[in-house]
């Protein structure tokens, strides 16, 4: 049987030190308070070792200039840890794509050139195949009203609904639908369970939620009320003392299908 | 020494880290005349059947495999696509033409169940043959990750060395020979899928 999965997320920003910048591990508040933890490859040399079953890495600054820092980060990703991993952030363009791939990332993710260029997500799946590319949708909800997608690091609002999007990207040729509320994130309040089992009913493709992990029971709502094939999270590993082996033995008692690697 | 076929296309990189982490001595081969000077040969493959097929024949490596794998009986290890192209044929995007190593051909998963979605994403149970001397010394029902939409359905079940489950089942490995391929990629799959790249360097077929 399929297992359902487990995904750290690793987010990283371009830090200065001394005359270098370098990518370093950080959590945010709803896409803001950026806070500085530790060092990107280090810390998925440490999933791996707790048999998280996937990683996902992004760059929030997504930065032209940062382009060559994160391929670096991908190397030694693909040097050191053997799972697979998906990498995202300022992918703007099939070239972007490649270089990524080929460097070690087993997936892409899209967002904002995905929005401007919604065709970038047909041609990266035809010639790179649809497991590779994975639609990021970043959404807010207004005071109980209708939800939107936020682009550029959640500081654009689009008029698209997070739903039509999905959809539109499965047609397109996305493998996998990433969602990610800004209002939950960081928050450790629990996910979104709505809006992410409207998104799992509405695709065929498998969805990824994330945004507002704080306990092993959120996850498992995830799962089992939101329906998603995988939850992500970035603070909920990071400032707790859990881990993926934790969290998957509570996950596994309330009866949800997850890999228990002993 | 074992020689990654390297044909243009998909994540190379990851195969060759987890053959060197297990002790190989590994090389990648660009040109086909650098196949005659490995022992053993990995054919991984990420992309469309088509393109992959075109890129072996364009650059010459469909022979040279030929050669080195069928004639000289060199041990070959297919992963992912590398193991469907070893079909006679796929019905991925149109139907188009293997290098016809196994009776098989490759189609697009059909789960039973409309709750189970394609592409077939993640860690799956696998069940293999107990005398595969590929899954030597793992336990039972051992998960390895997957990503594919296609598969391969095999006309002599001999071949079939794995299968996992999903709305029915599915050709997880094959075995013939000295063929061995597997759906599920290896140096994905920690240290299970090390285990498997390390039981190939040790299999003499």
């Amino acid at each position: 049987m399929l297992k359902r999965r487990l995904i750290p997320k690793l987010q990283m920003r371009a830090s200065r030190f001394g005359s270098s910048t370098r990518m370093v591990l950080v959590t945010t508040v709803q896409f803001d308070e950026v806070m500085e933890i530790g060092d990107p490859v280090s810390q998925a040399k440490i999933y791996e070792a707790q048999a998280a079953d996937e990683l996902i890495f992004l760059d929030l600054d997504a930065s032209v200039e940062n382009r060559g820092t994160v391929v670096d980060i991908v190397r030694q990703a693909a040097e050191q840890i053997f799972m697979p991993f998906t990498v995202g952030g300022g992918v703007r363009s099939v070239a972007h794509f490649r270089k990524l791939l080929s460097n070690g990332a087993d997936k892409v993710s899209v967002n904002t050139a995905a929005i401007e260029n919604p065709d970038l997500i047909n041609e990266a799946s035809a010639v790179f195949g649809a497991q590779c590319v994975v639609l990021s949708v970043d959404y807010r909800q207004g005071a109980n009203g209708p939800y939107h997608v936020w682009i550029k690091g959640g500081r654009i609002k689009t008029d698209l609904d997070p739903v039509a999007w999905a959809i539109d990207g499965e047609r397109r040729g996305a493998g996998e639908i990433l969602l990610t509320s800004i209002d939950r994130d960081g928050t450790r309040q629990g996910l979104d369970l709505e809006l992410t089992r409207r998104v799992a009913d509405s695709v065929s493709i498998p969805v990824i939620t994330s945004g507002g992990c704080g306990l092993a029971s959120h996850f498992v709502d995830g799962f089992l009320v939101g329906k998603a094939d995988a939850v992500s999270a970035g603070t909920y590993f990071c400032f707790k003392d859990e881990n993926p082996m934790q969290t998957r033995s509570q996950i596994k008692n309330a009866g949800i299908p997850i890999r228990l690697h002993t | 020494m074992i020689g990654i076929v390297d044909y243009g296309m998909g994540n190379l990189l990851s195969v060759y880290h987890a053959l060197e982490m297990v002790g190989a001595d590994v090389k990648m081969c660009r040109q086909p005349e650098a196949l005659s000077d490995v022992e053993r040969i990995v054919l991984p493959g990420v992309g469309a059947f088509r393109d992959c097929m075109t890129n072996l024949r364009q650059r010459g490596f469909a022979a040279a495999l030929e050669e080195s794998v069928l004639h000289q009986g060199k041990p070959i290890f297919g992963i992912c696509l590398g193991m469907q192209i070893m079909a006679r044929r796929s019905f991925e995007g149109g139907e188009h033409g293997g290098l016809g190593w196994f009776n098989a051909d490759v189609v697009r998963l059909q789960p039973n169940k409309s709750s189970l979605r394609v592409p077939h994403v993640g860690w799956n149970e696998v069940t293999y043959c107990q005398d595969s001397p590929f899954f030597a010394g793992l336990p039972p029902a051992p998960d390895f990750y997957f990503v594919h939409s296609y598969y391969m359905t095999c006309d002599d079940e001999s071949d079939i060395d794995a299968t996992c489950d999903y709305g029915g089942t599915v050709t997880a490995a094959v075995r013939k020979n000295q063929l061995f391929a597997t759906q599920f990629h290896p140096e994905k799959s920690q240290d299970y899928g090390l285990q498997v790249l390390e039981n190939f360097l040790k299999w003499h077929p």
